[in-house]
């Protein structure tokens, strides 16, 4: 028997520390060879580290939300044979506390780490083997059993305690107590409502509810968050927003699917709308961009790469289609269903969500009226397209029913004026109105 | 004809109204109270207070009576009573206890207009005063009317037939007086002339004095109206007076005096209540638990919502409303509201008697094995819990015995913080007091009595 030590993997050029989001094994559960044993958040793509041996689990490295260094231990493994480390997870982890000490709770954290296992509803592992963890526990004063209570009695309970429950909108009947037959005291309702007893109680009735629930802001919500931060903090945005006749695109974009129902992918307003920004960007590449602000340099792309944002389970992910100018419709089309595909179920590679020049965001049906979308820092323009519906249009003689579609986009006001982006928003408008001009050689 | 507006209107200034007028004073509540009377109500005026300065006065004049033929070797001569100046000692203390409560309400900036009160709206009320009528807009009218004294149609109040309020301000003790209803009102008074030295029977329809009660609460104050010579008949029933003869069908009884007591009803109709199309139940105004009536911004509170009509149940209610007007969330919640008999010897009940509550634990502990109750001479009564079987939760708590009023306190503290019968076993009660026998009837039902 000896110990199988793995050390948490590259997981992307340039990355030096990546943050634990998931164990899918506890300790003493039995690995195989290539199980996935835990998952951890890059920049941007979560990662599934496997196991490179058959063993029991001896030890974990971290808890979920820490960040653990590139080549540092994550897990040891329990393995037939040698092994390839003699020194057991915790005393290592113990010895090299100066350097990893995100890796392991501190005895003051150890209370919010278990807060945090209770939230997320799985096991966090490493308090099992955690004393200081394990004694926050014992902290929690003991309680005596509730008694229950014969349906339809009052509760027994003082008039000052009546008073506060009902001030609390706390139903009494559904507290227990723990006096003498039920009795319920001060300290049974201050357990009932820090359990969240009180939420619990006839949600349909408009009474307070004084329950917060801390849910820890990590991985790929962290990532956002911070995105959405430097984005909105540091780009001073212009919005405008645009309606656009969508009629005769979506009469071609009828015919081209019914003509190549079942061949070719299907086409969304996506491909159009990409071929529109690429023809629009050629007269503007200041708008295909990329702003280094500490530098103080706009680069200006060739390429357009189109990001396009996607709702995921785990939040908004932006999937980046690399040189939409040198595709057609359908391997665009294509290309944002894989990718959107991928997002969804976490095999995204990371260089399909990098190197963005410019950003779609579409809410699809409910995409409202007007939004004002956030820049993909470090992105110059983003188009948002909103909900399509039929509005009736004056043609100069009579209203006519038109499928119209606003589009919301917002720019970087620092190096777009607002004279470009109304030009731009127009080109858009124009191509999209008249879909013939997408396809004729600027 | 001028108009006031005010946030809270209340009608009626007896418990109910003036403790909520006082409490929505002090909440800050501009507050306008209306009542033709002086303020205190029934209670105050010619019900509770009155009676028990009648009651106080009988008592002393009947033990001085008694003395020489008590085991105490006291002799006195023959007392004599001028119960004129009795009441006159009565109607001082009255004026007392109003000046009292005005001077609380005005401490409280409450504004007292004295008239008759009839509603034109929901919101709108005039008040006949004695400098005209006075009109009053209000965002919540509290309607505290109280009730009044029951009249049999064929004995209508009016010279010899007295309701509660006239034989409360008799200038002299009659000779006979016969009282019609063996509830509580009816004994208190009956048992006060007849200790005075009148000669008092009483008649009730059914066939147990004081129905509200079991007939083990009830039976000490039968044997005690048998010693005072108070003849009661039951099932009897009483329909008319004729030159000195109270009419029955068992026979004419004489009397000097009759006197109704066959309950009260709530007061409605001269306030033009029924005119505003409330929810009824029976002749009450039907409330939430709040207080609220059928109609938005209408309150009511105390005797004219129903059963109990106890005063300190009306007071508990108008600080409640008076604390929701001022915006507070609040809803009843009471466990118990004891209610007292000032018969001789007293009733407390309180919570649920034992036919209430199924497969009760009922424990009784006889005040002929207290020590107190043997030094007052008054060893009749008891005091009796009833708990919950299950768990000993006690649910209801009553007792007959002299003095037993003032016990009530501590039956009705313990049913709202919800004591067992461990807890009360458990609790050190003075000796020697009457209030060991509460301590060892939860001893008793724990199979754990000391005393018997």
């Amino acid at each position: 028997m000896g110990i199988y030590t793995i050390r948490l993997p590259d997981v992307g050029e340039g990355i030096a520390e990546a943050e634990l989001v998931e164990w899918h094994v506890s300790v003493g559960d039995t690995v195989n060879e290539d199980d996935v044993v835990a998952a951890v958040m890059t920049d941007k793509a979560a990662v599934e580290v496997p196991s490179s041996v058959t063993g029991t689990v001896s030890w974990l490295g971290g808890a979920i939300g820490d960040l653990i260094p590139v080549g540092e231990k994550l897990i040891q493994l329990t393995v037939e044979g040698e092994g390839n480390d003699t020194e057991v997870g915790i005393k290592a982890a113990s010895q090299n506390a100066g350097s990893v000490t995100e890796t392991k709770p501190k005895p003051a954290e150890a209370k919010e780490q278990s807060q945090r296992s209770t939230i997320s509803d799985k096991p966090v592992p490493v308090e099992q083997t955690n004393p200081a963890a394990s004694e926050s526990f014992s902290h929690k004063p003991e309680r005596a059993a509730a008694q229950p209570r014969a349906k339809g009695t009052k509760p027994l309970a003082a008039p000052s305690v009546r008073a506060r429950a009902k001030e609390e909108g706390i139903d009494l009947r559904n507290v227990p107590g723990s006096g003498p037959a039920g009795r319920i005291n001060h300290q049974d309702l201050s357990n009932f409502i820090e359990e969240g007893g009180a939420n619990s109680v006839q949600p349909s009735s408009s009474k307070k509810n004084t329950k917060v629930k801390d849910v820890k802001v990590i991985g790929m919500r962290r990532k956002i968050a911070e995105k959405m931060a430097l984005s909105k903090s540091r780009i001073p945005h212009i919005t405008i927003v645009e309606e656009v006749d969508m009629t005769e695109l979506e009469e071609l974009r009828t015919a081209l699917n019914k003509k190549h129902a079942g061949e070719r992918t299907k086409l969304t307003l996506l491909p159009f709308l990409m071929r529109a920004i690429v023809e629009a960007v050629r007269e503007q590449p200041e708008l295909n961009a990329r702003y280094d602000d500490e530098a103080g340099v706009v680069h200006q792309h060739g390429a357009v790469n189109i990001g396009i944002a996607t709702q995921t389970e785990n939040g908004l992910n932006v999937t980046v289609v690399h040189h939409a100018e040198a595709e057609n419709l359908w391997d665009n089309a294509t290309k944002v269903s894989q990718l959107a595909d991928a997002a969804r179920d976490g095999t995204i590679k990371l260089e399909n969500l990098t190197g963005g020049t410019i950003t779609i965001t579409s809410l699809g049906k409910l995409g409202a009226i007007a939004t004002t979308p956030i820049i993909n820092h470090p992105e110059v323009a983003i188009v948002g397209i909103n909900k399509m519906q039929i509005r009736p249009m004056w043609d100069g003689q009579q209203f006519q029913p038109c499928k119209m579609m606003n589009i919301s986009c917002s720019f970087d006001h620092r190096v777009v004026d607002g004279w470009d982006a109304a030009v731009f928003v127009q080109k858009l408008k124009t191509l999209l109105e008249s879909p013939a001009m997408l396809f004729v050689e600027g | 004809m001028s108009e006031l507006k005010c946030k809270l209107l209340i009608i009626g200034a007896g418990p109910g109204g003036y403790v909520c007028a006082i409490r929505a004073g002090q909440l800050g509540v501009e507050t306008i109270i209306v009542d033709s009377q002086a303020p205190g109500g029934t209670c105050l005026n010619v019900g509770c207070i009155p009676s028990k300065a009648l009651i106080h006065a009988a008592d002393q004049f009947h033990e001085i009576a008694s003395a020489a033929s008590g085991p105490l070797g006291i002799s006195v001569g023959a007392p004599s009573i001028d119960l004129a100046t009795t009441i006159a000692w009565k109607d001082g203390i009255v004026k007392r206890l109003n000046d009292g409560v005005s001077g609380l309400m005005k401490k409280a900036k409450v504004k007292h207009i004295s008239g008759d009160a009839r509603f034109l709206d929901g919101k709108t009320v005039t008040v006949q005063t004695s400098d005209g009528e006075q009109r009053i807009r209000a965002e919540n009218v509290v309607i505290a009317t109280g009730s009044s004294p029951t009249e049999l149609p064929f004995l209508p109040f009016g010279d010899d037939i007295l309701s509660s309020t006239e034989a409360l301000s008799l200038q002299e003790v009659p000779k006979s007086m016969v009282v019609v209803g063996g509830g509580y009102i009816g004994l208190e008074i009956g048992t006060a002339f007849a200790k005075l030295g009148a000669k008092v029977t009483v008649v009730e329809a059914t066939g147990q004095i004081l129905p509200q009660y079991d007939s083990a609460l009830s039976k000490p104050v039968s044997k005690r109206l048998q010693q005072l010579g108070i003849d009661v008949q039951l099932n009897t029933k009483a329909s008319g007076f004729h030159k000195g003869k109270l009419q029955t069908d068992q026979g004419d009884i004489p009397a000097d005096k009759v006197l109704v007591a066959v309950g009260r009803r709530p007061r409605t109709d001269s306030v033009g209540i029924d005119e505003l199309m409330l929810s009824m139940d029976d002749a009450f105004i039907q409330i939430n638990k709040s207080c609220q009536t059928s109609m938005r911004g209408i309150y009511a509170i105390g005797d004219v919502t129903g059963e109990p009509m106890l005063a300190h149940r009306a007071m508990a209610q108008g600080e409640m409303v008076a604390e929701i007007v001022a915006g507070h969330d609040l809803s009843w919640d009471k466990r118990c509201i004891p209610a007292v008999c000032f018969t001789d010897p007293e009733i407390v009940t309180c919570g649920v008697l034992p036919h209430e509550l199924k497969g009760a634990k009922v424990s009784e502990f006889p005040f002929a094995a207290n020590g107190r109750a043997m030094t007052t001479e008054r060893e009749d009564g008891f005091i009796r819990i009833v708990a919950r079987p299950e768990d000993d939760a006690v649910m209801g708590i009553q007792a007959v015995g002299v003095g037993v009023s003032e016990l009530s306190a501590t039956f009705a503290l313990a049913i709202e913080m919800g004591a067992t019968l461990q807890d009360i076993g458990a609790t050190i009660h003075a000796h020697p007091t009457q209030s060991e026998g509460f301590q060892e009837a939860a001893l008793r039902a724990l199979g754990k009595a000391l005393h018997i």
